[in-house]
């Protein structure tokens, strides 16, 4: 057979081949010399990788037969830098790691010293974490809906779901004086009570929130051409997720019940009502049926505490820890010194290491830090969720399409100012 | 959380199986901790992993640690979690420095970035896929080798940067920062 005859036979099968990836993995054929691969660099800087993330993808046609995901491109050096401030300090460097879970990152970090001075924080002060925390969970939620759904061309849901996140950020302005970032959360309990009005708010704020799901399930549910990028793509197995360390919605989507909110908490998560949602296939949609619950979920959760809150101080009563209150100032010496001291030197923690492990809306989200008895923490160490989910991607996007890889980062929810720190 | 005596259980069937592996045990603040051998660190996790009294079976994460002035320097460290039981036991590998000073302990011989010798530890990627970031994020910061590491690169800082950042002894702020207009005055900023 002649060059051009040959040639030509290949390039029909390829095509034949190329056009059903499903079943051409299912015949377990290899790579021939005339079936082309192509390596193609996306990003970093591209709108559907939600941040600064590249992503290198040999494709055969447009099946994506390897990819490899190339992160660094936003590292700051965090971890580094918080050992060089003292502990009070650290606070707004790991809120600015994962910029859309930040009061989970101070939780973290705050929880991780309290455990490693054994200070017991006031029941207020955990009411009103939990609070804040769920605000946060259902905010971190609304932005990867809208974006996510933006990514599947749904335009609208990005609208909607800003509008709703920017409500929140408000009820974090009252609360807190910032709408991001806003290092509330201090060692010890938290740094204000909240103000007058601020439950009525967040109350009309949970009342409307259930009605504003149910219009974006409206939306998008039985919406088509939702359903046909969503449906059975990106199905990785329960086993090979937990192999692979995944955790949060990615995981209870492929139907392990796993939430550190009810196994291990230090918060009085066992107080409150509530259900973790889990998927069965475990493909786009049920992640995104899973996280739409979770919104719900924290909803309730709202509610509960808010009715809960019990009374009382906000902040422990521990001098050499905690900022003494600001009207002792002037009339008591001995909170002058502290105020002094904790000012200029911070508290010192005494020496040892603790892990502290809080459910992110990505997943687990860890703080590892080891105390030399100074007042600098001696390592900070994040266990970033996002991180350790990103080594899943190669799994879900295989022998799929192209058009599948950007809907299966899209539902893997990576912020990559977490993955660099 | 195992308890302080289910710690020293543990140790001692460690101890029976692969013979001085654990070096210290300690508990604080309700959380065990296993010191091993780093030569015997897969025969340790493998067995924290797969006997039926204790299958840890999931790695939540690993970090790197730095003890400078301490000896041995380097700890890197596995939180394992046992997910039906709701365990978590960490294990903290102790790793010399090559090229620690033996006259004057706790000294590094040479500035850190300048040195040849790494320490060196087995990667757990065989046992817990996850550890495949995880382990390239210690090896980029703490210029901890990890033998059989299918893809052992930098992760987070540039490929050509030199040295080893989250060591103890690395400045904060030693990089100078680039601009056009003090371009000039850096040489050879672009190695």
């Amino acid at each position: 057979m002649s060059t051009l005859g040959r040639d030509v036979i290949s390039r029909t099968e390829a095509q034949v081949i190329g056009s059903s990836p499903v079943e051409r993995t299912a015949a377990g054929k290899s790579f021939g010399p005339e079936q082309e691969l192509m390596t193609i660099n996306i990003g970093p800087h591209h709108p559907a990788t939600h941040g600064v993330l590249r992503l290198l993808v040999s494709l055969e046609g447009e099946v994506v037969r390897d990819l490899k995901p190339i992160v660094g491109y936003v590292h700051t050096g965090i971890e580094k830098n918080c050992e060089d401030k003292s502990y009070w300090k650290v606070i707004p460097f790991v809120e600015r790691m994962d910029y859309l879970s930040y009061f989970f990152n101070m939780e973290a970090f705050v929880g991780c010293v309290e455990r490693l001075l054994e200070l017991e924080i006031p029941p207020r002060a955990k009411y009103l974490r939990v609070i804040h925390l769920e605000l946060n969970r259902i905010h971190s939620h609304l932005v990867w809906l809208g974006t996510s759904a933006l990514d599947l061309v749904a335009m609208s849901m990005f609208f909607y779901c800003f509008r709703d996140r920017d409500g929140i950020l408000d009820l974090f302005e009252m609360s807190t004086g910032q709408r991001m970032h806003t290092r509330y959360f201090q060692v010890g309990g938290v740094f204000e009570d909240i103000p007058v009005g601020f439950e009525r708010r967040v109350r009309a704020f949970c009342a409307e929130m259930p009605s504003r799901i149910d219009q974006y399930e409206a939306i998008l549910n039985r919406n088509e051409i939702f359903l046909r990028r969503t449906k059975n793509v990106g199905v990785v197995s329960r086993q090979r997720l937990l192999d692979l360390g995944v955790t949060g919605p990615l995981l209870r989507a492929a139907g392990e019940p796993w939430d550190l909110r009810k196994v291990e908490s230090s918060l009085p998560y066992a107080d409150f009502d509530f259900r973790v949602p889990v998927g069965t296939v475990g493909d786009g949609y049920d992640r995104y049926r899973v996280r739409v619950q979770e919104m719900r979920e924290s909803v309730r959760i709202i509610e509960q505490a808010l009715d809960g809150l019990p009374e009382g101080p906000w902040i422990a009563d521990d001098r050499k820890v905690v900022l003494p209150p600001r009207d002792e100032l002037s009339t008591s010496m001995e909170a002058l010194i502290h105020h002094f001291k904790l000012v200029t030197e911070g508290f010192r923690v005494p020496p040892g290491e603790a892990y502290y492990p809080v459910e992110s809306p990505r997943g687990e989200l860890g703080c590892f830090v080891v105390a030399d008895g100074s007042a600098k923490p001696a390592r900070v160490h994040i266990r970033d969720p996002s991180f350790v989910n990103l080594q899943a991607l190669r799994d879900m996007c295989l022998d799929g399409y192209i058009a599948d890889l950007i809907q299966n980062l899209a539902m893997l929810d990576p912020i990559l100012g977490g993955i660099d720190r | 959380m195992p308890d302080a005596p289910g710690l020293e259980l543990i140790a001692q069937d460690l101890n029976q199986t692969a013979p001085g592996s654990v070096l210290d045990t300690y508990h604080e603040h309700g959380q065990a901790c296993l010191i091993v051998d780093p030569e015997r660190i897969l025969a340790v996790l493998g067995w924290l992993r797969d006997a039926p009294s204790q299958e840890y079976r999931f790695l939540a994460s690993l970090h790197g640690v730095d003890y400078l002035p301490a000896e041995p320097r380097f700890g890197v460290v596995y939180e394992l979690l046992n997910m039906p039981r709701v365990e978590r036991l960490r294990v903290r590998a102790a790793l010399a420095d090559p090229e620690a000073d033996p006259s004057e302990p706790g000294r590094p011989r040479t500035r850190s970035g300048g040195g040849d010798q790494l320490p060196e530890i087995d990667s757990c990627v065989s046992l817990f896929p996850t550890a495949e970031f995880h382990e390239r994020e210690v090896y980029d910061f703490f210029g901890i080798v990890f033998r059989g590491h299918p893809d052992l690169r930098r992760i987070l800082m540039p490929e050509d940067y030199v040295g080893w950042p989250q060591r103890r002894d690395f400045p904060v702020g030693g990089e100078p920062v680039i601009f056009t207009h003090d371009e000039r005055e850096v040489p050879r900023w672009y190695e």
